[in-house]
């Protein structure tokens, strides 16, 4: 175990390097003159020259991408143009708001979806497994943003539980700014606990056709037994495996659903700094993005690898 | 073996032809242009004159919808074609010639998963300008790797059947049988994967267009229609509600088609093996 995980580790940090250049080429081969855009249009040649040596965009890429990365390994996110100032300030806390968000619908998407999988697993065919089915179906299509709204209307217009828009700072009111978060997070879980309910119910129909499983039937367990001792077991492996690949799907949404909710996360920051051409901004956005999907991706692996031994 | 009909499947098909009709009808009945105001329209509940009501400025929804939709299917159509295109060369050639080529493409793959593709999109089109052309492009190009992870799979499965290796023996040539012989074969995936990025584009531009970075106004969206509507939530719900819906009966349709046309698969192939 202890090896697989050190594979694992190695791994992450070849993926992040990776990732960390195609990143940077990325920036470096966009159209668009960052100097130029903050100095305005009417800044002279010798402005932008003066600008883009203080910015160090004169330097060779690999230079430049070397300097980059190991700002990077030491916690130094870089400089923002924009606020010139550092991006780890600007973004530090931003970071929290987007983790605790989708953290709280990862929560829910486990919370919800395996007990109904299990659930609807188990009584096949029968009217609550059908009714799940046609809900599911319907939620799966649902953008995210598009929940945000209906839930902002039910919740927070017609049945007044909360504010729509009145953000609540974690810094002012804890708890506050969790019952805030709870319908955005509620929002991005909902499709992907529909997709969730299905995936599992599919694969323990699956495992329980397997030989094993009518072995264990024919020496005398019942269905109850055999479900949580064996199949259980089996069938949640693609689960976990999935839960693992929605964080990015969900990073992703959550941008959006920040416009929807009004919270000033990680994606208002992102669409400002787009917005100036702000490139360490969004830069060291993404790599931390593309950082937190890479670590969760290897966690979910790592658990995989704890639960089924196989995959070691 | 009786063959269970598939209803979702006919479902599915059913809900397109509802939203057919409906673009049908914006050719047959079209009193208003997407673009013209009324001022005495403005944010006025659906009435007969206006369906679906106005918007925030006097244009009628139901018009702005059809062509909204429209948008959408355009848009994510042609930028699954390009990653179809793309997703399935790569796919082929990566699944085929295995060893090197393989594991290169299969890591650079696997590095592009690490950031969310609608991210990537997001970034190329605010930075290089939002037009449809450029949103087009960046979903397309978003969609290739997880096709090419898809389509690898299955030529990697069909080049070592015996089909195959026949065909080799008779001297076709590499292109022949990559495209000839295996393509056919793996059509229900190809398929099923065409759907999905249709899916997942209409998601996206969406997305895009709700954050304001997509298809730009005067040109509707159904995202950006959600967007303009959200401030009114409270005196128009219909503002957000038409398109809303809308855009969630498409993907329900596309999503029942592609669960249908997945279980026809899987019951002709249970089927191929029984005749064994």
């Amino acid at each position: 175990m202890g090896k697989y995980v050190l594979k694992k580790i190695a791994s992450l940090a070849l993926t992040l390097l990776a990732v960390s250049f195609v990143v940077f080429l990325l920036f470096s081969v966009i159209p668009g003159d960052p100097a130029v855009s903050k100095l305005g249009t009417q800044a002279t040649p010798e402005r932008v020259e003066a600008l883009r040596k203080e910015l160090g965009l004169n330097a060779p890429f690999i230079a430049r991408y070397f300097k980059w990365v190991a700002g990077f390994v030491r916690g130094n996110l870089g400089q923002s143009y924009a606020y010139s100032m550092p991006v780890s300030k600007l973004i530090g806390g931003k970071l929290l708001i987007n983790a605790t968000l989708s953290v709280l619908a990862i929560i829910i998407v486990i919370g919800v979806s395996v007990p109904i999988g299990v659930y609807t697993a188990k009584h096949t065919g029968g009217f609550l497994d059908k009714v799940f089915t046609v809900i599911n179906q319907i939620f799966m299509a649902f953008p995210p943003f598009l929940l945000g709204l209906i839930l902002t209307f039910f919740f927070g217009i017609v049945l007044k539980l909360f504010s729509p828009g009145a953000y609540v700072g974690y810094e002012r009111n804890f708890f506050g700014f969790l019952g805030y978060m709870i319908c955005p997070a509620i929002a991005l879980a909902l499709p992907k606990t529909a997709m969730c309910i299905k995936l599992l119910r599919t694969n323990i129909l699956e495992e329980a056709k397997k030989d094993y499983s009518k072995t264990s039937y024919s020496k005398g367990n019942n269905t109850t037994g055999l479900l949580y001792k064996y199949v259980l077991k089996n069938a949640i492996m693609p689960t976990i495996t999935f839960v693992g690949m929605i964080f990015a799907d969900m990073i992703a949404s959550g941008i959006v659903i920040e416009q929807t909710f009004g919270i000033p996360g990680l994606g208002r920051s992102l669409l400002s700094a787009i917005s100036v051409r702000d490139y360490p901004v969004v830069m060291a956005i993404v790599m931390l993005i593309a950082f937190g999907i890479v670590v969760v991706s290897a966690i979910t692996d790592i658990i995989h690898a704890a639960v089924d031994p196989r995959v070691r | 073996m009786k063959r269970k009909k598939n209803i979702q499947l006919y479902i599915g098909l059913g809900i397109l032809a509802v939203l057919g009709v409906f673009l049908v009808l914006g050719l047959i009945y079209h009193p208003y242009t997407s673009t013209q105001m009324d001022a005495g329209a403005k944010l006025t509940a659906p009435t007969l004159k206006h369906w679906f009501g106005g918007d925030k400025m006097g244009r009628d929804i139901f018009t702005r919808v059809q062509e909204g939709l429209k948008t959408s299917l355009f848009i994510s159509f042609l930028a699954t074609a390009i990653g179809t295109v793309g997703g399935t060369i790569i796919g082929a050639l990566s699944g085929y010639y295995g060893k090197l080529l393989d594991d290169s493409i299969m890591r650079i793959i696997d590095v592009l998963f690490a950031i969310p593709s609608i991210l990537l999109a997001l970034v190329f089109v605010s930075l290089s300008g939002s037009s449809m052309m450029n949103v087009i492009l960046a979903l397309g190009i978003a969609v290739i790797p997880s096709f090419a992870k898809m389509i690898r799979t299955e030529f990697k499965e069909q080049s070592k059947l015996e089909y195959v290796q026949a065909a080799k023996l008779m001297g076709a040539s590499d292109l022949r049988i990559l495209f000839v012989h295996i393509l056919p074969n793996i059509m229900p995936t190809l398929l099923n994967c065409v759907f999905i990025s249709i899916n997942n584009c209409i998601l996206a531009e969406a997305g895009l267009s709700y954050l304001g970075i997509g298809v730009q106004p005067p040109t509707a969206s159904l995202g950006g229609m959600i967007a303009e509507g959200q401030g009114y939530l409270r005196m128009a719900p219909f503002y957000v509600i038409f398109p809303g819906v809308i855009m969630v009966f498409l993907l329900v349709g596309l999503g029942l088609i592609s669960d249908g046309n997945a279980q026809t698969f899987v019951v002709r192939r249970s089927a191929k093996k029984d005749t064994k």
